[in-house]
């Protein structure tokens, strides 16, 4: 049995400024694809949830948005709990139904598909995928083209969940449906908005 | 506790509730990733009327932070009325440092001008919209309209600006004037004149734009391709002015007519003001300014 302070502790320690903190940088990612944001706060949450991933969590999710957990985060209960607790969001047991979902192995990841894409009258009725990953400097090379980008930008998330290219650049071929992913990484994120083209994935 | 803890009213930090700054904030992320698409959210009433900037003073409520400056403009001027409620607001609610230097403010909020003085990367501009839909004085049905956008058929749209063209000669839209995002959605650029509407084109600034009564929120990320939409024997052209700003002498700039006296007096001076002190302090005057008095008679 977990302890009862496991799930009840490691939230934001100043909500109200964490949060616009955390949104600001997940912001600034957002409108500039291909930077790296530092997050200044985080939380503390159990394993195998991260802490950046988690802040994210805490600054996005409440009990309007049914949250879609992987494979890893659903059979840990100190984790579920903990989100229960924190956000208020009710699980989606469907990642179809899902508005957020939180990826803590990305590499085993479902197909983004299988996710909400939204309509064509209201693409934003989509899901935004968090995904935990290690790095954003150490894995292969993606150079990045499109909105919110001068020229190119180049990212090294890793792991990225399998045939990542492909699978990104049919997601961008939906637009304006898709999803939208934050690479949460450790004390930063960056995030791959559906406008997004990915050029090559360099050597 | 703090100093404010004699007020019976105690609000959260810029006023808004959390939970309304999350949904809020979600809809800013969705408006990034799929820009010039409206975005619908649920407005909260503010404790001000519709058409004073509901819509922007939530967009800028929900991003603002203690480390911000913030400048409100109000058809490029910083002393107007709703700026300057709009700025003690802020002020009041989240304790925040205010200035009416563009290159200072990290958040900027307009209703109907983009200042002159370039933005910067990590600005954010955010717009107040009266009417965020462009096709909603050419079609009335909200149904109708989100089908034309999920179709991408602006046709209506450019009939529109080709009656224009078959009335006057010339595309006689001169604020509110369409533009094409990315190549994909027909955007208000909300009423700034179509002068603004090239400095929205691959501006390194972010610009977010917020309709309160409509509930819409929608966005343009920076470096973003803003076309406005014309035709090849009409192109897009901007207005222009015969004369400088009276005051600064500047050119290629928006001006002001001011009516100075019964008589048909007036003078054009600069709509932003913060650029036109600047310039004043500078040493750069203009016929008004440099104190011949037949130069306004």
């Amino acid at each position: 049995m977990e302890m009862p302070g496991q799930s009840i502790d490691g939230g934001f320690a100043d909500p109200v400024f964490d949060a616009q903190s955390v949104f600001r940088a997940v912001m600034d990612a957002m409108a500039r694809p291909g930077t790296v944001q530092p997050i200044g706060r985080s939380a503390s949450p159990p394993a195998p949830l991260t802490p950046t991933a988690a802040a994210v969590a805490l600054t996005l999710c409440d009990h309007d948005t049914p949250l879609w957990l992987d494979a890893a985060l659903l059979a840990s209960d100190a984790a579920k709990t903990w989100l229960g607790f924190h956000t208020g969001a009710p699980l989606a047991h469907n990642p179809a139904e899902a508005h957020f979902a939180l990826v803590c192995d990305p590499a085993e990841m479902i197909a983004l598909e299988n996710f909400a894409q939204g309509t064509q009258e209201y693409p934003d009725r989509s899901a935004t995928l968090i995904l935990a990953v290690e790095s954003l400097t150490a894995g292969p090379g993606l150079r990045l083209e499109g909105p919110g980008i001068e020229t190119e930008a180049t990212i090294s998330p890793t792991p990225l969940p399998r045939h990542f290219v492909e699978q990104w650049k049919q997601n961008h071929g939906r637009f304006p449906r898709g999803v939208d992913v934050i690479l949460a990484a450790p004390e930063h994120v960056a995030c791959l908005p559906r406008t997004t083209r990915i050029k090559t994935m360099e050597a | 506790m703090n100093a404010l803890v004699e007020n019976i009213a105690q609000y959260n930090f810029a006023y808004l509730d959390e939970q309304t700054k999350r949904m809020i904030r979600r809809a800013i992320l969705k408006g990034i990733a799929i820009p010039g698409y409206q975005v619908p959210f649920a407005s909260r009433e503010m404790p001000m009327p519709y058409g004073w900037g509901t819509g922007g003073v939530q967009v800028t409520a929900s991003i603002i932070g203690p480390d911000d400056v913030l400048k409100v403009i109000d058809q490029g001027a910083d002393d107007t009325t709703n700026a300057v409620s709009i700025r003690a607001f802020f002020r009041k609610v989240a304790d925040v440092a205010v200035t009416t230097e563009t290159a200072k403010a990290t958040i900027i909020q307009t209703r109907h001008r983009i200042p002159e003085y370039p933005l910067a990367a990590g600005q954010v501009l955010v717009y107040q919209v009266p009417i965020p839909e462009p096709l909603r004085f050419l079609e009335p049905r909200e149904t109708e309209t989100r089908k034309m956008h999920a179709l991408e058929e602006y046709g209506l749209m450019h009939v529109k600006l080709y009656e224009d063209i078959a009335k006057h000669g010339r595309i006689a839209t001169t604020y509110a004037y369409p533009v094409k995002v990315e190549g994909r959605y027909v955007m208000d650029p909300s009423p700034t004149p179509k002068f603004d509407n090239p400095k929205m084109h691959m501006s390194p600034a972010l610009q977010l734009f917020g309709a309160g009564r409509e509930k819409r929120i929608y966005a343009i990320p920076p470096f973003t391709e803003v076309v406005s939409l014309d035709f090849e024997d009409h192109p897009f052209e901007v207005q222009s002015f015969d004369q400088p700003c009276a005051l600064c002498g500047a050119e290629q700039v928006y001006l002001d007519e001011v009516i100075l006296d019964d008589h048909g007096g007036h003078m054009f001076v600069c709509s932003d003001t913060d650029h036109c002190e600047k310039r004043r302090e500078n040493g750069h005057t203009g016929a008004t300014a440099a104190g011949s008095k037949e130069a306004v008679e």
